[in-house]
C-alpha cells in the first residue's frame, strides 16, 4: 500500500465525526453550536444508526416512531443536525465509509486525515478525503456473536437485525420466530415482531435473571430502562409470548432454512441440565443476540489504548472528557462500553462540545487549560453518565455468556460463517499447532479471513482459541451470574479481540479508492 | 407509517422482484419468498444474517457490480440484481492480514 504523505496542509476542518448514530448526532449538535466547522461522515443513507434506523426519507416515508424508543430525542437531535446542514455548519456524508484514520501530531497541533470511499457500489468518494483537528469516533456496534450447531442455514439472523430489518422497511424477515441469546434486547426484539404483525413461538433468555436482584437498585437509578422494561413485559403477556429464562438453544433444525429448534435448560456454572430438552417446530426465522460488540476498527488502527470490558468486549480508554489515550481523538458511544442509545447521546454531547472548543481554541491561539476544564462534562451530565454506565455494569453482569456454547459445538459446527472453517479446525490449531490467538489461526485455517473480517466470529474465535477455559469445572467455584468475568477477562483473549479488531483497511473497498491516494 | 409509498421494479437472475420505495434489494428478495440468494464455496445457501451491513453473507452482484450488500441498498427501479455465486472469494479489498 502506498505510503500516506503527512501534509501541511490546513485542515478544513475543526471537528470529524465518524457516525451518524446517537452518539454521532449529539456530538455533531454540539460541536456545531460552539460555531465550529464540522464534517460527520456515515456509512448509512440517512442519519439515525442502527437504533433510529427507519424509513426511507429519500423515498418520502415518514417514520411514525412507533417502532422506536427515544424517538423525540431522536427528532430533536435530528432537528439540530438538520439545522446546522443547513446552515452550512455541518457538512455531511452518507453513504460513505472510512476505510484509513491517520493521525499527524505537531507539538500541540493535531491533525487528522480521513480516507473516504463509498459504503455501496463501486467507484470512488465524492470527497476522498477529509482533514480535521479534531476527530469524534462514534461508530457503535453490532449483536455478538456465538457459533450454534446449525446457525449457518438461512432464516438465521441476528436479533438486531431482525429489528434494523423491520425498522428500514416496514416489514419483517420471516413470520414466526425464535429469539435466544441473553439480554434485555432480546425482549426489545420481540415486542418489535409482535408490533408488525409476526409471531414469536419464545424467547430463550440463558441466564437465570436472579443476577439483577443485588443489582436492582442500579437498574432504580434508570426509570426510563424501568418503562422499556415494563413495556416489553405487557407486549409479551399481550401476545402470550413464552420467556423461558436458563434456556439455550442446542441446535437449530432445518434442511435448506430454519424450521425448528432444540432447546435446553442451562445451569448458572454454564451446564446442561440433563433430561431438560424440548424441541420447537413451525418457526421461520429464528435471531440471535449475545450482547454487542463494539466496531473498535478505527481505534485500534489509530493505536488507542483499550481495555476489556465486564462483558469481555474490547473497548476504549476514555476519561471524563471523553477523550481517548491519543491527542485530539475522542470517542463516544459504544466504542467506550456497551451501554445503549441514552449514554451514547450524553456521551456524544460531551465528546464534540470539548472537541469542538479544543479545535477553536487551538486555532485561535487563545486556548488554555483553565478553559479546557471548564468545557468538560457539567454536573448534570456527570451524574447521568454515571447512572447510565452503573446500569450497563448491572446488565451485563445479570447476562453473562454462559460457558456452554463451546460444549455444544460439533466437529463440524461452522464457527467462521465466510470462510466455513469448522469447530474441529479451531480446536486443531490450538491443540496441535499453538493456534492461541486469532492471529494465528487466520494463517493457519483461514477463520476470520473472510469479508467480515472476523468482526462476526472474533469473538468467538477469540474464546476458543485463547484461553477461555471450557471446562465448567474451572468456574464452578465462582460465582454463577458472574462467569463472565471470570471466563473472558484473560490477557490473552483480550489481545486476540484487539487482534480481530485490527484490520489493514476498516472497510472492505472499491480498488478505485486506493487508486485515489495523494 | 404513511399509506402506500410507490413500488419499485427490477429483476433477481432475471426474475421480477419489487418492493416499496426506499426499501432494501433483501427486503425485495424477502418479499418474493426467497430466504436464501447466494452459493458459498462450500455449496450452502445463505440469506440475510446481520442486517446491518457487517457479516457480508447477503451479497448479490448489482448491475455487473459484484459484492454489493443486499440489506444496505434500496432497491432501485430496473436493477439487475443476480446470485453473487463465488464472487465472495474475489476481494477488492487490501492485503488481508
Amino acid at each position: 500500500m502506498t505510503a500516506l504523505r503527512p501534509t501541511d496542509q490546513a485542515p478544513e476542518f475543526d471537528v470529524a465525526i465518524v457516525g451518524a448514530g446517537p452518539a454521532g448526532l449529539a456530538a455533531a449538535g454540539a460541536a456545531a453550536a460552539t460555531g465550529a466547522r464540522v464534517v460527520v461522515v456515515d456509512s448509512s443513507e440517512q442519519p439515525g444508526g442502527q437504533f433510529w434506523r427507519h424509513r426511507s426519507e429519500a423515498a418520502g416515508v415518514v417514520d411514525s416512531g412507533e417502532l422506536h424508543h427515544g424517538w423525540r430525542d431522536y427528532l430533536e437531535l435530528r432537528r439540530a443536525f438538520d439545522e446546522g446542514v443547513a446552515r452550512g455548519s455541518i457538512r455531511y456524508l452518507p453513504a460513505t465509509s472510512v476505510w484509513m484514520a491517520q493521525h499527524d501530531s505537531d507539538k500541540e497541533l493535531n491533525l487528522f486525515t480521513l480516507r473516504l470511499a463509498p459504503a455501496h457500489g463501486g467507484g470512488s468518494s465524492e470527497v476522498p478525503t477529509v482533514r480535521a483537528a479534531r476527530l469524534v469516533l462514534a461508530t457503535g456496534g453490532y449483536d455478538r456473536q456465538l457459533p450454534v450447531p446449525g446457525w449457518q442455514l438461512p432464516g438465521v439472523m441476528a436479533a438486531g437485525g431482525i429489528q434494523a430489518f423491520g425498522k428500514q422497511n416496514g416489514m419483517l424477515p420471516g413470520k414466526r420466530f425464535v429469539i435466544a441469546g441473553t439480554g434485555p434486547f432480546l425482549l426489545s426484539v420481540a415486542a418489535g415482531i409482535v408490533h408488525q404483525g409476526g409471531s414469536v413461538a419464545a424467547v430463550l433468555e440463558s441466564s437465570n435473571l436472579m443476577g439483577w436482584l443485588p443489582r436492582a437498585h442500579r437498574a432504580a437509578g434508570v426509570p426510563a430502562k424501568a418503562f422499556e422494561g415494563a413495556e416489553y413485559t405487557a407486549a409479551m403477556l399481550r401476545h402470550r409470548i413464552a420467556y423461558r429464562p436458563r434456556t439455550v438453544i442446542t441446535e437449530i433444525l432445518g434442511e435448506d432454512h430454519v424450521t425448528g429448534v432444540r432447546t435446553a435448560k442451562v445451569r448458572g456454572d454454564g451446564s446442561l441440565v440433563a433430561g431438560s430438552e424440548r424441541q420447537i417446530d413451525g418457526i421461520d426465522t429464528v435471531g440471535l443476540g449475545w450482547g454487542f460488540t463494539p466496531q473498535m476498527e478505527l481505534p485500534v488502527q489509530l493505536g488507542v489504548g483499550t481495555r476489556q470490558d465486564v462483558d469481555g468486549s474490547l473497548i476504549a480508554i476514555v476519561d471524563e472528557d471523553q477523550r481517548s489515550t491519543l491527542s485530539g481523538l475522542f470517542i463516544a458511544g459504544e466504542l467506550t462500553g456497551v451501554g445503549g442509545a441514552a449514554l451514547a447521546v450524553i456521551e456524544g454531547r460531551v465528546a464534540g462540545r470539548v472537541a469542538a472548543l479544543e479545535a477553536i481554541g487551538a486555532t485561535h491561539a487563545a486556548f488554555t487549560a483553565l478553559a479546557s476544564a471548564a468545557n468538560g462534562p457539567t454536573r448534570a451530565e456527570s451524574r447521568a453518565i454515571a447512572r447510565q454506565r452503573s446500569f450497563a455494569n448491572a446488565m451485563h453482569l445479570a447476562h453473562p455468556v454462559p460457558q456452554c456454547w463451546q460444549h455444544l459445538l460439533r466437529d463440524d459446527t461452522i464457527v467462521c460463517r465466510c470462510e466455513e472453517v469448522p469447530a474441529s479446525a479451531i480446536l486443531e490449531s490450538r491443540e496441535t499447532m499453538a493456534g492461541d490467538d486469532l492471529r494465528t489461526q487466520k494463517g493457519q485455517n483461514r477463520a476470520g479471513m473472510g469479508w467480515c473480517q472476523g468482526r462476526v466470529c472474533g469473538f468467538a474465535v477469540s474464546c476458543l482459541s485463547g484461553g477461555a477455559d471450557p471446562t465448567p469445572g474451572a468456574i464452578e467455584t465462582s460465582l454463577a451470574n458472574s462467569a463472565v468475568e471470570v471466563s473472558l477477562a484473560s490477557p490473552a483473549v483480550e489481545t486476540s479481540l484487539a487482534q480481530s479488531a485490527k484490520r489493514p483497511v476498516a472497510q472492505p473497498l472499491p480498488l478505485g479508492a486506493l487508486a485515489e491516494l495523494d | 407509517m404513511t399509506a402506500n409509498p410507490p413500488r419499485v421494479r427490477a429483476t433477481f437472475e432475471g426474475e421480477p422482484i419489487e418492493a416499496e420505495a426506499g426499501a432494501s434489494v433483501a427486503a425485495a428478495l424477502i418479499t418474493s419468498d426467497r430466504v436464501a440468494w447466494r452459493t458459498t464455496r462450500g455449496g450452502a445457501q445463505r440469506g440475510l444474517f446481520c442486517g446491518i451491513g457487517v457479516c457480508f453473507d447477503c451479497l448479490v452482484e448489482i448491475d455487473g457490480e459484484s459484492g454489493q450488500r443486499a440489506c444496505m441498498i434500496p432497491l432501485q427501479e430496473g436493477m439487475r440484481v443476480c446470485d453473487a455465486g463465488n464472487a465472495a472469494s474475489e476481494r477488492t479489498e487490501g492485503p488481508a492480514a
